[in-house]
């Protein structure tokens, strides 16, 4: 054996057909595979239409790839189903884009936030109100406004809920799916640094999809820029950001907008 | 790509904006906004969620609520917009002022064919046959480069793609031929690459008519790319106010200077923790 670890999760030549009619069908993935080793951050950028999403879904179990494989811990997932897949899901966790949709509006910060252990079965000795209560302080959220509801949160503290609902199984991987897209910039560089803080705490890794390439760069150690339901490069974050080979990555990355360099000689931090 | 660093701001302003103050029953969402849009010039209007910008917009093209009340004033071409009648908005508006929202989809009726729906825009203000506002369509259509435009004025909307649509939505505003623009977030739905065309295509349609240009949006590099001057809100207030450059280089509020930080760059390295490669860890 050697001495590079199984990585964390693998996904092998995945594919994915929607079924848009009679007769046709709709390739929304089509032979992807990447891997994301422990305390490993793996972007996915593309822009929409470009399978990233899917290929998200896939990876959570949310749906089923047509063909190919997903390992996670180098055991194969994509049969599991019962106690099983129970068990995987307490290793991967999502946090979705829109906060207010992925969060029950009728159910407390509380109820939100302990359904994975609920959902788990686990037990907990005094019930899951600890539990939340610490999870709502990593992440930033005052505990005792655990008894209100989704709504009375702004944008970036509902964000954190998710967060906090994703933490509370102590996940091995997050799959952060346009996580960070809706919230305002300030917001949204917050929310980033927490989620590097809890990696280099927890050795937590991350599948990172996003439209921003700019964000991507802030957060991923490798890259895999999709295009129409294939990966067309993939590689270290520097490699596809400063030396990009695909015609398609050059495109993406010389079309985000960046502060005029007119102005921006004297940059401030 | 698109600025225009140093034309000459030469004439009157177009659009005016003076203590521009917008109360709502639950509390004030503009508070004393002022600034004027020269020919062939445009305004970025700049802030996060709840800064009010979209709302300055709104007061502008008289589309606010009943219950907002609005105090202060707004001139285009030294004529007063604010408390006017909806009749008499109705015949500035999509004329001589025209908007561009973030998503087109929303705008554009489905039922309807895209020629039909800026011929009527057309019609609307300019009167004549419909012969004649179907032209009018293709060649608005035309101008902001959709491919084969007239044979495409026969589509509907969800025939064309995001960027073609929004594409649609400029030419609708263009068709008779305003002098001011208004932009509500028009990139912000869009992908980066179809956002940087018509980044391009505004600042060439611009170029084109001189038009002034009010461009709102919460993203500080297409603001820098586009304006002319920048205008940046805060719950309300306008915290900070001038060029492109000195906003952009030489920042004065701590508010502008901590959203220009915070705004993630294609050229930031941050640090990460070191992955798990090998058998045992760390």
């Amino acid at each position: 054996m050697s001495d590079i670890a199984t990585p964390l999760l693998a996904a092998n030549d995945l594919s994915k057909e929607f079924r848009t009619g009679r007769r046709e069908k709709f390739t929304a993935v089509e032979g992807v595979s990447f891997d994301v080793h422990r305390r490993q951050t793996l972007g996915i950028v593309g822009e929409s239409g470009s399978g990233k999403s899917t290929t998200a879904r896939m990876i959570a179990r949310l749906i089923d790839p047509t063909s190919g494989s997903v390992e996670f811990q180098g055991e194969e997932i994509t049969q599991r189903s019962g106690s099983s897949l129970r068990d995987f899901r307490s290793g991967v966790q999502v946090v979705f884009q829109d906060p207010y949709s992925s969060l029950n509006p009728r159910h407390t910060v509380e109820e939100v936030v302990s359904a994975p252990l609920r959902y788990q079965k686990r037990t907990a000795t005094g019930g899951y109100r600890n539990m939340v209560k610490a999870a709502m302080e990593r992440v930033g959220l005052n505990p005792d406004h655990s008894t209100r509801y989704p709504r009375q949160f702004s944008g970036g503290q509902a964000q954190r809920i998710g967060i906090a609902r994703a933490l509370i199984v102590e996940p091995k991987l997050v799959i952060c799916d346009e996580a960070v897209s809706a919230l305002d910039v300030s917001v949204q560089a917050q929310v980033l640094e927490l989620l590097v803080d809890l990696q280099r705490e927890r050795d937590i890794s991350y599948i990172f999809i996003a439209h921003d390439l700019a964000v991507v760069r802030q957060i991923a150690h490798k890259v895999a820029v999709m295009q129409k339901g294939r990966i067309v490069e993939q590689g270290p974050r520097d490699e596809i950001f400063d030396a990009p080979q695909h015609e398609y990555t050059k495109t993406l990355l010389s079309a985000v907008p960046s502060i005029d360099p007119r102005w921006d000689a004297g940059r401030c931090s | 790509m698109s600025a225009h660093p140093s034309r000459p701001a030469s004439d009157a302003p177009v659009l005016s904006v003076r203590d521009l103050r917008i109360e709502f029953p639950l509390g004030i969402v503009v508070d004393g906004s002022s600034f004027d849009i020269a020919r062939g010039q445009t305004m970025g209007l700049v802030g996060e969620s709840g800064s009010g910008k979209s709302m300055t917009s709104l007061a502008i093209m008289g589309l606010l609520p009943k219950e907002a009340t609005t105090t202060g004033s707004a001139r285009f071409h030294g004529d007063e917009l604010l408390h006017r009648s909806d009749a008499s908005m109705r015949r500035t508006r999509g004329d001589q002022i025209a908007m561009i929202f973030q998503d087109p989809l929303s705008s554009l009726n489905p039922y309807y064919t895209v020629g039909f729906q800026i011929a009527e825009a057309y019609r609307a203000h300019k009167g004549g046959t419909k012969a004649a506002a179907m032209r009018k369509a293709a060649e608005a259509m035309d101008r902001v480069r959709i491919p084969d435009a007239a044979g495409r004025v026969g589509h509907y909307p969800h025939q064309f793609s995001g960027g073609m649509r929004q594409r649609v939505m400029i030419a609708m505003a263009l068709v008779c031929e305003p002098d001011l623009i208004i932009g509500d977030e028009p990139t912000t739905a869009l992908d980066v690459t179809v956002q940087a065309q018509i980044l391009d295509l505004l600042a060439e349609v611009q170029e084109m008519t001189q038009a002034a240009m009010l461009f709102i949006t919460h993203d500080l590099a297409v603001v820098s790319q586009i304006s002319d001057h920048v205008t940046v809100m805060r719950f309300g207030q306008t915290v900070e106010q001038g060029t492109a450059e000195q906003i952009f280089s030489n920042p004065g509020n701590d508010y502008t200077k901590a959203l220009l930080a915070a705004t993630p760059r294609l050229d930031d390295v941050v640090d990460l923790p070191e992955p798990i490669l090998t058998k045992g860890g760390r």
